[in-house]
């Protein structure tokens, strides 16, 4: 297992760089990046089209996330394959065609945790700022976001790990992140699978766990912070289209 | 968009692949399920009986959760076969499938979701719960079956329902493998075709028609729980 | 300044507001009272459209609070609202919950806002907590923070759900004195409490509520000394009990 880790260690890091793209662990980060960093405006769009005031949009956002929900994320990157070129009339990458599945992926799961979130929250909240005079345009913005965005800050740690696993599908249309990188090792090798595949499971199983481990201490942070600021019971269902406008 | 293309779905052979392929997509998923739950089930109570040290199941949790479901899969189907003695390798080449090899990764890692969703389960039931059955008398196993467990049961089931839909979705990845599911002749016909509208909308209908049948249930499970705790 | 006609509320087929109709003159205290459920918090709720109504008018000011064609934002930010639990926003210091409104829907500069709210935190005693959050105060401390905040938009009106009920009894001084100050100021006031003292030293008139119908309006020391209605007659006698 050690001499497969000097031979390809630095392909599993990251892939032909720097004599060619870079590839391996590093592509596998940069794309969950990036996903992640898209896929968050999406998300908080599709949250806010959620508790929408209005019924046609709540009722978009409906219909698109439970779509998103039906289907394979596998399905999801075939689509984006397929229609990303007729969209923008060149080839994508495989790489940014991952990621843009990811992005409408997430756009619908992430949303979720951050529906959640919002309509976690006290409903006097709303009420407090609605009272005050302010839109409902700006109690999202000063009052309700800044604060379901805070308190949903673990899950969006959780979704960054079901991201960085979900990259691993990247292989399939020949993006080269890490499992492609281990695949070829394989390849070469062909009698030692079961060391190349314990490496990468391995190599997702360490920055995975410690991830998910950074976000309890995160959760625990917020908890905390969050008993220490609200004395205020949490209402069961509170939102914001229930304030008359 | 080339809606022509959208004809390949009048050919008989094509529908008999597609009809094949949601087939063994839906046997990948009722074998792995079934396994994936009493698994699941198995694992809570040897985590709560002490049988082996609980870091033991934590350990197992842990790895399927954080472990892409396709590298647990070539884990599987490529490694594990290598490091079993010979006479057992010579026997899972000649009679094991990638079928095979698929349901057991895909029923160890919905077992360990489920095991949590359970455990979550129980931990929800107030130890006042367990108490007051022993005080009428109930044996342990006797409370927690009719008390502890019923009423976990009943809290946990939209998660556990949850985790049946990830796994209908995840038995996809059976393609990498060579599993001629549904997504595998998608990409078939796709391949030989080059009708890849009709190619994708085929199994996007057909998941959507079993997700949504899931959801459904878990909604009416939801909504027949909710009053009841 | 703000007149109930008529006003009537379901929800579905159950009646919450029983053709309400009273008048609040300017600078006139008003304590609605009555037992819970009654309706008093839906009726005082109507007043800034935090609850819609199905039947009647509502006039504050010159303006018919349901009116569709009307801002409702213009309308709130001239009526302060406490609140029973305070809901301050905990994301954000004392003088920034006080100072968030001013800057946001009547664009003040944010130096005016921060004097402005200083000056407000200072009349409630609480200049020294400006910077601390919501979370570090105690609940008569949030509650006085809470109606600075409500005043920093100038209201001519203010409207008090119950600001004393969610409050520990050694903390409910320290906010009714704040009422009371304002009340001197001259201030137009509804008030929905349980705190009979405050009714009797401070209110003009006492409206009754039961079922969400206005079973009496009249001056304290009437209601307090001769209530009409037997079930104003039982309140009355409830509060001496204790």
């Amino acid at each position: 297992m050690t001499e497969i880790l000097s031979q390809y260690g630095l392909l599993l890091l990251v892939g032909q760089f720097p004599d060619g793209p870079i590839g391996g662990l590093a592509l596998t980060l940069l794309m969950s990046v990036a996903a992640l960093l898209l896929a968050f405006p999406v998300a908080v769009a599709v949250a806010i089209a959620r508790t929408s005031p209005i019924p046609a949009i709540r009722r978009a956002a409906a219909f698109y996330v439970t779509a998103v929900r039906g289907i394979p994320l596998l399905l999801i990157i075939f689509w984006a394959f397929f229609v990303l070129p007729l969209v923008t009339g060149v080839t994508s990458s495989p790489e940014i065609t991952v990621i843009c599945a990811l992005v409408v992926y997430e756009g619908a799961y992430l949303g979720e945790a951050i529906r959640a979130a919002l309509e976690a929250l006290p409903k006097g909240q709303t009420d407090a700022s609605r009272s005050l005079g302010m839109s409902y345009t700006a109690t999202l913005r000063k009052v309700i976001l800044p604060q379901a965005l805070f308190n949903c800050l673990p899950s969006m740690m959780n979704q960054f790990v079901l991201i960085v696993k979900n990259t691993s599908l990247a292989y399939i249309i020949g993006a080269q992140e890490v499992t492609f990188s281990a695949n070829s090792i394989n390849a070469q090798l062909l009698t030692r699978p079961f060391e190349v595949y314990f490496i990468l499971a391995a190599i997702y199983f360490i920055l995975c766990y410690s991830l998910s481990r950074l976000s309890r201490v995160v959760e625990n942070r917020v908890l905390r912070k969050r008993s220490r600021v609200t004395n205020q019971p949490i209402t069961e269902t509170p939102s914001l289209a229930r304030v008359p406008s | 968009m080339n809606l022509h293309s959208l004809a390949v779905l009048a050919d008989p052979n094509v529908q008999l692949l597609f009809l094949r392929g949601t087939l063994t997509t839906l046997e990948l998923f009722f074998a792995s399920a079934i396994a994936a739950y009493a698994l699941g089930a198995l694992l809570v109570v040897i985590r709560m009986s002490g049988w082996l040290p609980s870091a033991a199941v934590g350990a197992f949790v842990e790895y399927h959760r954080n472990v892409p479901s396709i590298v647990q899969i070539f884990v599987w189907y490529f490694g594990v076969p290598q490091i079993l003695p010979q006479s057992w390798h010579t026997y899972a080449n000649a009679h094991l499938s990638a079928f095979f090899f698929a349901v057991v990764a895909l029923s160890l890692n919905a077992a360990a979701y489920i095991s949590e969703d359970l455990r979550s389960g129980i931990r929800a039931v107030p130890t006042g719960q367990m108490e007051a059955a022993r005080a009428l008398g109930m044996s342990y196993l006797k409370a927690m079956r009719w008390v502890v467990v019923s009423q976990a049961v009943r809290g946990a089931a939209p998660a556990l329902v949850n985790q049946a839909l990830g796994l209908l979705k995840t038995t996809s990845l059976a393609l990498a493998i060579g599993v001629k599911e549904l997504m595998y002749v998608a990409r078939q016909l796709d391949g030989e075709t080059y009708a890849t509208f009709p190619s994708y909308l085929t199994p996007t209908l057909i998941y959507l028609a079993c997700t949504l049948t899931l959801m459904a249930i878990g909604s009416r499970v939801q909504q027949s729980t909710r009053f009841t705790r | 300044m703000i007149e109930f006609i008529n006003v009537s509320k379901w929800y579905g087929s159950h009646r919450v507001l029983h053709d309400v109709n009273g008048r609040v003159e300017r600078g006139e205290v008003v304590v609605i009272c009555g037992p819970s459920g009654s309706g008093k918090s839906t009726l005082i709720r109507t007043v800034n459209r935090l609850e819609s109504i199905n039947n009647g008018q509502i006039i504050v000011g010159e303006t018919d609070v349901n009116d569709r064609k009307k801002s409702v934002n213009r309308l709130r930010s001239g009526i302060g609202f406490v609140f029973q639990q305070f809901n301050l926003f905990p994301h954000l210091s004392a003088k920034d919950n006080v100072a968030l409104a001013p800057i946001t829907v009547r664009g003040l500069k944010k130096g005016e806002a921060y004097d402005r709210a200083l000056e407000l935190l200072d009349k409630v005693g609480l200049k020294s907590k400006a910077d601390a959050f919501p979370g570090q105060l105690s609940g008569g401390q949030q509650q006085r923070v809470a109606i600075a905040r409500a005043l920093a938009m100038n209201p001519p009106v203010m409207l008090f759900d119950e600001p004393t009920s969610a409050l520990d009894p050694e903390m409910v001084g320290e906010v009714l004195q704040v009422m009371k100050q304002l009340a001197s100021d001259g201030m137009t006031m509804i008030c929905v409490t349980h705190e009979m003292g405050f009714a009797r030293d401070v209110a003009n008139r006492v409206w009754f509520i039961a079922d969400g119908e206005v079973l009496e309006s009249t001056t304290p020391s009437e209601f307090f000394a001769t209530p009409r209605h037997p079930r104003a007659q039982k309140f009355v006698a409830d509060i001496r009990a204790h």
